[in-house]
């Protein structure tokens, strides 16, 4: 019997192939665009959350709050994270696996023939290595004894190694930074690009060079003893909000703040993340909207042409009638006619949704990832939409008296 | 007359249309019974109420008054639903106009009245089979999977008389069988008429055409509404209203045979 139906329904809709595709042109564009949306919103969340672990794993960041001032107001020079913070978290906090801060500037290097313009030189502390996720490929990263005598070393990112030395050994060679002359002590393994940032193409030195070689003497001046940011890598079995919690403490004391109004911002990854995801959310579910009233449309679409199919379909609906269908079978002939012409669009949209997610995603070189969650969503409310609006057309059709059906010219 | 099953009988049926000072009676009083295997001609002037007492009949429509037994069963006051199921339990309606859906094969269309039973349902294969047996005794074994447009009008009225006939109804109603026909085909839908009432199928079909009229068995007149005329044709009973066609000595021979 349902098969029956099914085939019948098939039957009238084929009876008319083109208006039945462009009936379905709503639904199908509202499901792409549910099942499109989903992809771009899932593939940027995946994207930062990627981006932000990829910085190592288990961090915490601390930033300074600066008190705001107004337009030509000099900056007050107080408050904010300070360098000594940095070995306070170290020494007194417990399940800390590394503490590190940096300071970067742009410079030029030369060794021999070779001169590179705009290289970035990266100060941190020794546990930069640990809290970035950076691994050693040949010598050693500094120590902080080094970094507190701002010893005059460098480790090279393994690009930078390549182009000043080549096939060379660089451990023990010097290379002129600005004005300045550095000794290479350690190479690093390939890390690459990550978070925008190609770690393969940085120089790294204490940071105590960079503060005192390299600082413009104007921002020097002004930044004093100050760093803007720690991050902090917290050992994988520590509770992280307690270390959060401890860290905190320790600050307010150091810096004689109260806790309700502190001169720092401390945030794990997971707030960060949580922090991107609500943007994404907001941006998702405007879109999803968009998408709702695409559907909506479609839906009016099927109704209007499921009504001039009534009508058009008077006489046969008057002759079935005439020959037993009582007024549910009728209704259920063109409740299922809306519904096979939703879902058949609920099924071409979906896959013009996961083709048009990766045309999307190659075209504009965002992630997109199909959210099976999402195909299950768009498909059920083509359904619900072809039921909602096939109700109205089908109800006439039922409640047409045969009489005046079976003289409808 | 005998003692055949009674198929229809109607006590008094009154149809009125619209309320007070507007209302028009369609129907007024009409009480009549046919039996199994009976062969009747509703005739009667366009607006005499002859449509409504069709439609009554074919339960399409409900009386005002009155009361009307179908094969033994009081429909007067079915709902829309319980109509629809006796329609398709025991009416096979035949239209002047065919009514064969387009989009349907004419096997498709013979077996439409079979999708829409409730009780006592054939398996697919059952119907189709009946439905080939149904269109092969109408003369259309060979047109089976052909669509309405590619068959003349006297094969796509057979069609519909196979509709008819498919779920074997207690009643078959004719509304103008032959009204868009050419003689030829309007003789041979007549003759298929003729030769389903000779195996006991009771037909009451609906004509103003005497000469059709004249190969039924029973001629019941309707005018204003009223039952005016019950008389039998062609059994020894001159008839007054219509004229007997002397050149139709096949069928009415094999009218006499009834009985």
């Amino acid at each position: 019997m349902i098969i029956e139906i099914l085939k019948e329904a098939w039957r009238s809709l084929r009876a008319n192939k083109l208006r039945s595709l462009l009936t379905t042109l709503g639904v199908i564009i509202g499901v792409a665009a549910v099942i499109v949306m989903m992809a771009i919103s899932a593939g940027t969340e995946a994207a930062i959350s990627e981006s932000i672990y990829s910085l190592g794993s288990n961090l915490i960041f601390i930033s300074s709050t600066f008190s705001r001032v107004g337009p030509g107001e000099r900056p007050q020079n107080t408050g904010g994270l300070v360098y000594d913070d940095v070995a306070a978290i170290r020494e007194k906090i417990k399940g800390v696996a590394g503490v590190t801060v940096d300071q970067q500037a742009s410079v030029t290097v030369r060794r021999g023939d070779v001169t590179l313009d705009g290289v970035t030189l990266l100060g941190t502390t020794a546990d930069y290595p640990v809290v970035r996720g950076l691994s050693i490929a040949s010598g050693r990263y500094f120590t902080n004894t080094e970094v507190e005598r701002a010893q005059k070393v460098a480790v090279l990112g393994k690009t930078i190694a390549e182009k000043l030395f080549g096939d060379e050994d660089p451990i023990g060679q010097a290379i002129t930074v600005n004005k300045t002359q550095l000794t290479v002590i350690g190479v690093l393994a390939e890390k690459g690009l990550v978070a925008g940032t190609d770690f393969d193409q940085i120089i790294y030195t204490p940071i105590k060079v960079v503060f005192q070689k390299f600082t413009p003497s104007q921002f020097a001046r002004f930044m004093g003893d100050r760093v803007r940011q720690i991050t902090v890598a917290v050992e994988p079995n520590a509770n992280i909000d307690q270390v959060v919690e401890q860290i905190t403490l320790l600050l307010v004391n150091r810096h004689n703040v109260s806790a309700d109004s502190p001169d720092f911002n401390i945030r794990t990854q997971a707030d960060i993340i949580k922090a991107r995801e609500s943007t994404t959310a907001t941006f998702r579910n405007l879109l999803i909207w968009v998408a709702s009233v695409s559907l909506l449309v479609g839906g009016i679409g099927i109704m209007n042409i499921m009504l001039v199919s009534v009508t058009e379909r008077t006489r046969e609906i008057g002759l079935r009638q005439a020959v037993g269908a009582t007024p549910e079978d009728i209704q259920i002939q063109f409740l299922t006619e809306a519904l096979v012409l939703s879902l058949l669009g609920g099924i071409i949209g979906i896959g013009v949704g996961i083709a048009g997610s990766y045309l999307f995603g190659m075209l504009s070189g965002m992630r997109t990832v199909i959210v099976p969650y999402a195909i299950g969503i768009s498909f059920t409310s083509a359904a619900l939409v072809g039921i909602l609006f096939g109700y109205l057309p089908a109800r006439r059709a039922a409640n047409l008296d045969p009489i005046v059906a079976l003289r409808y010219e | 007359m005998s003692q055949e099953t009674i198929i229809i009988r109607t006590e008094n049926l009154k149809k009125v249309y619209g309320a007070g000072e507007a209302q028009v009676v369609a129907l007024d009083d009409i009480t009549l019974t046919i039996r199994q295997g009976e062969f009747v001609a509703i005739m009667g002037p366009s607006g005499s109420g002859k449509s409504t007492l069709l439609n009554i009949l074919a339960c399409l429509d409900r009386p005002t008054e009155g009361r009307y037994f179908l094969d033994g069963i009081e429909v007067s006051h079915y709902s829309r639903r319980d109509l629809a199921l006796i329609r398709g339990r025991k009416i096979g309606m035949v239209f002047q106009s065919y009514n064969l859906l387009p989009r349907l094969t004419a096997l498709e269309n013979v077996l439409l009245p079979v999708f829409y039973r409730r009780d006592q349902r054939l398996s697919a294969d059952e119907a189709r089979k009946r439905a080939l047996a149904v269109l092969e005794s109408v003369g259309l074994g060979d047109r089976v999977h052909h669509y309405p447009n590619q068959l003349s009008g006297g094969q796509q009225q057979r069609v519909a008389i196979a509709r008819a006939l498919i779920n074997d109804p207690a009643l078959i109603l004719a509304d103008e069988p032959t009204g868009n026909l050419d003689s030829h085909a309007s003789q041979e839908i007549l003759t298929l008429l003729q030769r389903l009432h000779q195996q006991e199928r009771t037909i009451v079909l609906v004509t103003h055409d005497p000469d059709v009229a004249a190969r039924t068995e029973r001629i019941l007149l309707i005018r204003d509404g009223h039952l005016i005329s019950d008389q039998s044709n062609g059994r020894g009973h001159p008839l007054t209203t219509t004229h007997p066609s002397d050149q139709l000595t096949e069928p009415t021979t094999e009218a006499h045979h009834d009985h």
